[in-house]
């Protein structure tokens, strides 16, 4: 139960993106198709958990003192792996998310759960966190793409990042005239990011005061 | 010589780091709360990106082209990057005790400051020789110091303002940076 509590808790109330702001510039700068959210959500989560995983296996034996380097170094390596097979299997992917993907070595999520969580508990519990952050990631660039799309372009346009002539799914919901393409640029991207913090941040007042006036009743 | 002007103001202006490209939203949002620490930390950003530059490049043209390990640039950059970031840690701990203090937990977070990274990786993606290589990366940090400095001012006095409970703290700050970035989109098409 505690375990399940612990990966929930990444998903909205301790949200690394809204709540935590930590890889906000990945966040902001990725998300203006939903295509590319889901590649970079996909590669932060598979990255993030074999970091743990990793990390957390080699926890005894690695010197407080230098344990940053050690680190950076085994998620650099692992961001290359993926960077290279991404390079390799979906070129389409490569050309639109650019420098981002070698970037996710400086993403402060991973870095931040290696220090915070993988580096004090064991190999599984490690693994659900990484998952649960993850997906955290992953819903929240989901999020801020879909809105910033369906506004710029007027539709959703999925296709598979292995072969571009295969589209998944194609939508036009708002007619070109009306389309904001404002919302494709930085500025769309830090308003949208701004109302959706503090959707999660009132949200979470909501239920911090739920949480008191039960404990108050209680007494 | 003109072309070196222009890249210059493109990258401080036109392609600035933090309204355009996104990188470096972490001290961007965390030190920006007074002028005093956004100063410093510009200042220290400024001499690791020209260091680091200086030394990844060398490093990817002089070690790692010959022994065809370009593959390794990416491990190579960021140990490169930890090494440097810590030993300005130990200089600033040394010479301004008080600086340290108000940057706190922002110093050894430059490692991870996307822009240092981006900086190096786009001089070599790019292919840049020597010159445009320096003013590039002199650029770019000018830019993210300048930024942050502006932003921490408007900070400010943000703090004085009534603002929507939601809205406290760092949304604000975000809509903020859209104005901000409104304003800088007016550079393009400068050069």
């Amino acid at each position: 139960m505690n375990r399940f509590e612990n990966f929930k808790a990444g998903l909205i109330k301790d949200n690394p993106v809204f709540s935590l702001f930590l890889g906000i510039c990945s966040t902001l700068a990725i998300t203006t198709s939903v295509n590319n959210a889901i590649g970079m959500g996909v590669s932060v989560i598979i990255v993030l958990i074999m970091s743990n995983v990793i990390i957390s296996c080699v926890r005894k034996i690695t010197p407080d003192e230098i344990r940053i380097p050690v680190y950076i170094v085994i998620i650099a390596t692992l961001v290359k792996i993926i960077q290279m097979l991404i390079q390799a299997y979906a070129p389409s992917l490569n050309t639109s998310l650019g420098v981002f993907i070698p970037l996710i070595v400086v993403n402060c999520i991973i870095l931040g759960r290696a220090e915070a969580f993988a580096s004090k508990n064991g190999v599984l519990d490690s693994a659900l966190d990484g998952l649960g952050m993850g997906l955290g990631y992953t819903l929240a660039v989901l999020a801020m793409s879909f809105i910033r799309e369906l506004i710029s372009t007027g539709g959703i346009k999925v296709v598979n990042p292995f072969n571009e002539a295969q589209v998944w799914l194609n939508l036009h919901i708002i007619p070109e005239d009306f389309t904001v393409s404002i919302f494709g640029s930085s500025v769309g991207a830090f308003i949208t990011f701004a109302v959706l913090a503090a959707a999660v941040g009132a949200y979470k007042q909501h239920v911090t005061a739920k949480e008191e006036a039960a404990a108050k009743e209680e007494k | 010589m003109g072309e070196l002007m222009a890249l210059l103001v493109t990258s401080v202006l036109v392609n600035n780091v933090i309204l355009t490209q996104f990188l470096g939203m972490c001290p961007f949002m965390g030190v920006s709360k007074k002028k005093s620490s956004a100063i410093g930390m510009g200042v220290a950003v400024v001499f690791v990106i020209v260091v680091a530059a200086l030394v990844t490049y060398a490093l990817y043209y002089l070690v790692l082209v010959p022994l065809q390990l370009e593959f390794m640039d990416l491990i190579t950059f960021i140990l490169v990057i930890a090494s440097l970031v810590q030993l300005t840690e130990m200089f600033i701990k040394k010479t301004s005790p008080a600086l340290y203090k108000s940057l706190g937990v922002y110093l050894p977070l430059i490692t991870t400051n996307c822009v240092v990274l981006n900086v190096c990786l786009v001089n070599i993606s790019n292919s840049y020789n020597f010159a445009q290589m320096l003013v590039y990366s002199i650029g770019t940090p000018l830019g993210f110091a300048l930024v942050l400095f502006i932003f921490s001012t408007i900070r400010e006095r943000l703090e004085q303002s009534e603002v929507p409970n939601a809205f406290v703290g760092n949304p604000i700050a975000l809509i903020v940076a859209a104005i901000m970035a409104m304003a800088f989109s007016c550079f393009t098409g400068i050069v």
